[in-house]
């Protein structure tokens, strides 16, 4: 049985849990606690360690997939979560321009541990507050080539695209590794 | 959609830099701590701007460049109570007393101004109207944003700069085995000899700042000098260097990877 993992991350509240939930086949693992902090306070729990999802795909291989905690003070997880993962999906709070910032830094922390393919899935869309897709990658800072997503992370076809597009980045460079 | 937010978040280069990018036209309302600025612009690029309750009448703002004398300002508005800008600066044009150029470079001079005393706003919130655009009566102008940015940027480059050499202080520091300088000649200051004490593999560059009280642009800036020194070099907590990671496929075979992922992709799709 060969496992391969993708990791979700993003900033508190961005949508990470919602997004593994549409996907996942089992109900996703999630150690969640009540929220302390007032100022994180805009739900009710939040994910402290991890959210694991599963996708088999055969009997011989099987997707998992992986959250990681939005909140700083838990981002010593991160390194481990981030090993030997095939990629990883940056979730950004289209509604929130106040944690595109940590959006940010998150991503470039995870290309520290490691230079996989990514994508960046702006959430949210349907919400009437959420900024246009270009005017978030010019506040990302992100370069052009990188695939910046319209995403609804409760919506499984939304949920699908950006997997997919991870994939195919991930087919593309490992082509451009061959060449 | 919305472009509204706080400059805790999005500081005021970010914005005109999106605003340049994107081209949008609109009025850029931003609260201040203690004013109200309203920056309009026209397809990227500046063309009028106000700042709390002061005075920007023409006779005003040509008072500011030193172009007309404060009693002829004074005159001046009595004179053309019920006019609005563009009429009196085309009156003072037809009257031989300013050419077209004076007017025009007073005004980007104040709006340049205006903008200017926004970079140290960092406390405010922002909301863009692409609805609003220059006041009526109003000349606008039409000034570039680049150089304005680069200006406005010059203070937040070198931290963007030494975020991106060092994206994350959870990484910890070692000597290098074979240092790229001549270490009798090498000259250390104060904090560099600080931060020296505690390169160690066990010790993230978080916890060095934290036992040296500096800031993350401090240490920063110190592990950045002892990088490019090539004293240093950045490995993982535990001294694993950066780059020996798991690997993502148990199978090393290219096509084996390929064909894995291609399952995958069939997989989602079917979901």
């Amino acid at each position: 049985m060969q496992t391969v993992k993708i990791v979700v991350t993003g900033p508190f509240n961005a949508g990470k849990t919602e997004f593994i939930q549409s996907v996942s086949e089992i109900d996703v693992v999630s150690t969640e606690r009540k929220i302390t902090s007032a100022a994180e306070k805009v739900k009710e729990s939040t994910t402290v360690a991890l959210d694991f999802g599963r996708i088999t795909v055969d009997d011989d291989l099987v997707l998992y997939l992986f959250g990681t905690p939005g909140q700083k003070r838990f981002d010593f997880m991160w390194e481990i979560l981030s090993e030997g993962m095939l990629g990883f999906v940056v979730m950004v709070d289209s509604t929130r321009p106040e944690t595109f910032r940590e959006a940010r830094t998150i991503l470039e922390t995870f290309r520290a541990y490691a230079p996989t393919p990514y994508v960046v899935a702006a959430n949210k869309q349907d919400c009437k507050d959420a900024w246009d897709i270009e005017d978030m990658r010019l506040a990302l800072r992100l370069d052009p080539k990188v695939k910046l997503l319209s995403c609804v992370a409760k919506d499984k076809e939304n949920v699908k695209k950006v997997l997919l597009e991870l994939l195919y980045s991930i087919l593309e460079e490992m082509g451009e590794g061959n060449s | 959609m919305a472009l509204r937010g706080n400059l805790r978040d999005f500081s005021i280069t970010q914005l005109l830099n999106l605003i340049n990018l994107a081209r949008k036209t609109g009025t850029l309302v931003i609260e201040g701590a203690s004013e109200v600025a309203q920056i309009t612009f026209r397809e990227g690029k500046l063309a009028y701007a106000q700042i709390g309750s002061e005075e920007n009448d023409l006779a005003a703002i040509l008072q500011r460049s030193r172009k007309i004398t404060p009693n002829q300002a004074r005159v001046i508005r009595e004179r053309t109570r019920k006019m609005s800008d563009k009429e009196v600066g085309l009156l003072l044009i037809n009257a031989g007393y300013l050419t077209q150029k004076d007017i025009l470079e007073s005004l980007q001079s104040y709006c340049v101004d205006v903008v200017r005393r926004l970079f140290t706003w960092v406390e405010g919130s922002f909301n863009f109207n692409p609805d609003q655009l220059t006041p009526d009566g109003k000349i606008p102008v039409r000034i570039d944003l680049e150089n304005l940015i680069i200006e406005g940027s010059r203070q937040l480059r070198e931290w963007e700069q030494l975020q991106e050499e060092i994206p994350s202080l959870d990484m910890a520091l070692k000597f290098t085995e074979r240092p790229g300088t001549n270490i009798r000649n090498l000259n250390l200051s104060l904090e560099e000899w600080r931060v020296v004490r505690y390169v160690n593999p066990k010790n993230t560059i978080r916890q060095i700042a934290h036992a040296t009280k500096m800031n993350d642009l401090e240490i920063r800036r110190v592990v950045y000098a002892l990088l490019q020194a090539g004293l240093v070099e950045i490995v993982r907590p535990g001294g694993v260097p950066v780059g020996g990671m798991v690997r993502p496929f148990q199978t090393t075979n290219k096509q084996e990877q390929v064909s894995l992922l291609n399952r995958l992709i069939n997989k989602i799709r079917s979901i």
